[in-house]
């Protein structure tokens, strides 16, 4: 009764299930894909999770909403290993990985403080440096920022 | 009309290096060309910069062409809270070439972006100086007679200089072997040092001055700035380490050219000026025709 229940809260007939993220960064999975903004999609999400892999995991399941590839990649940064599973009419009917993209446009901000991006309102721009570790090399200041110095643009 | 802003020294390849070499020796030999007759540049210089500035507008002049700007932005309307874009939007209907010199890192590589007229950049805070690399390259290669296969000893700042970081990745095209002299904590980055083992670049370290500048071509010297220690008593200790005297110069190599991007402090001893090695005042001169040089590739007139 009680196993129904949770699946009747967490089930979605149409729409996208992020799965694999680190908990800690879910809330910057919600905010670069822009769930926060989003005013018909039902979303649910669990937190906390026990998982194998990542320790502690969080889930995202976002009902009839499909991204672009593009539009996923963003949370490559937060998520390297996050799988999308896309529902329709209750079952998966694919899956997909996240890569990470070459470049990631007004999402971070440069650490660098002397930075020009960081005084003016000029949208961020970095291209994505992949050398076993992820660094984000800005496009104007050419200074490098680490995913774990990383602040996000809300 | 198309044209390629020059924001940092990467932006030219290998060729575009030597098409420089080639037109600034033009330059030397033909100072006055009036190539920019009814043309006006803007210097925009956010931060004061006497030297560039000064250089840069000795070119324009030369060139024949007009020069209006400003050499501190506490006067513009930058102090009145004028955002960049609009100040480079602005003055971009006001003339045919902005050289541009700003205290944060990246604006040059904005300005170009947003510019309708070409964007030089003459400095942005401790990123890039493209022009001094070139102006570098030129006095190498007037002293030398080519960029190929010479060994360059670099001296002193290594960690934040950006003249030594830019002339790295401008000589690497060149067969050039290395070496750095500097005090541990001054020490060449480790990004640089990777770049030169990937393109298969040698290159040494020490960090002695005297004994290991007897095999060198150009020995490029950089001021050790006490502001950059953590520990001041650091300081202490390496302060007159990296100080080249005349009487260190006797087994140097007798076609060996001392460089400096100035301003000099006390890494060169006075008593090394009249020696014939020294060249950094002759390196200064250089400027003013390498910067002719880029403005006409730059506005694509020659």
């Amino acid at each position: 009764m009680k196993n129904t229940k949770t699946l009747s809260v967490s089930a979605i007939e149409n729409g996208t299930v992020i799965d694999h993220i680190p908990a800690q960064n879910l809330f910057n999975v919600i905010s670069i894909l822009g769930l926060d903004q989003l005013t018909e999609s039902q979303i649910t999400f669990g937190y906390n999770l026990p998982s194998e892999k990542l320790g502690r995991k969080a889930i995202i399941k976002i009902a009839d909403k499909f991204f672009e590839d593009i539009e996923i990649d963003k949370i490559a940064l937060v998520a390297p290993h996050a799988k999308l599973n896309i529902i329709k009419n209750y079952e998966v009917v694919e899956k997909r990985q996240v890569n990470v993209p070459e470049q990631i446009f007004n999402i971070a901000r440069c650490m660098n403080p002397k930075c020009i991006t960081n005084h003016e309102n000029i949208p961020t721009k970095f291209r994505v440096i992949n050398d076993g570790k992820i660094k984000l090399k800005c496009c104007y200041c050419e200074k490098d920022t680490d995913i774990e110095h990383m602040k996000l643009i809300r | 009309m198309k044209y390629k802003s020059l924001v940092a020294i990467d932006d030219y390849s290998k060729d575009d290096y030597l098409e420089i070499m080639d037109l600034a020796a033009y330059f030397e030999k033909n100072p006055v060309q009036k190539l920019l007759e009814g043309k006006v540049a803007a210097t925009l210089f956010f931060e004061p910069s006497t030297r560039t500035r000064l250089s840069f507008e000795s070119a324009v002049n030369r060139l024949g062409g007009k020069v209006l700007g400003f050499s501190d932005s506490s006067q513009t309307s930058v102090s009145k809270g004028e955002t960049l874009k609009d100040t480079i939007l602005m003055v971009g209907c006001y003339v045919d070439l902005i050289i541009m010199r700003h205290p944060l890192e990246g604006a040059a590589r904005y300005a170009s972006e947003i510019s309708k007229v070409p964007i030089i950049n003459a400095g942005d805070g401790a990123n890039q100086h493209p022009s001094q690399c070139l102006l570098d390259l030129y006095s190498i290669t007037k002293t030398q007679g080519t960029l190929e296969n010479l060994k360059i000893t670099m001296v002193g700042d290594l960690k934040y200089g950006r003249t030594v970081h830019s002339l790295i990745m401008a000589l690497s095209h060149f067969n050039p072997t290395f070496s750095f002299i500097a005090p541990e904590e001054l020490r060449l980055p480790e990004e640089y040092r990777t770049f030169l083992r990937k393109r298969n670049i040698p290159f040494e370290e020490h960090t002695e001055l005297a004994p290991n500048i007897n095999d060198c071509d150009i020995l490029y010297m950089t001021r050790v700035q006490r502001e950059r220690f953590a520990d001041p008593l650091e300081y202490e200790k390496v302060k007159n380490v990296y100080i080249l005297k005349n009487s260190m110069l006797d087994h140097t190599k007798p076609n060996m050219k001392i460089l400096h991007p100035l301003p000099r402090v006390n890494e060169i001893s006075t008593d090394v000026d009249d020696n014939p090695k020294a060249y950094y005042f002759e390196q200064a001169q250089n400027g003013v025709y390498t910067r002719q040089a880029i403005i006409c590739k730059v506005l694509q007139l020659k």
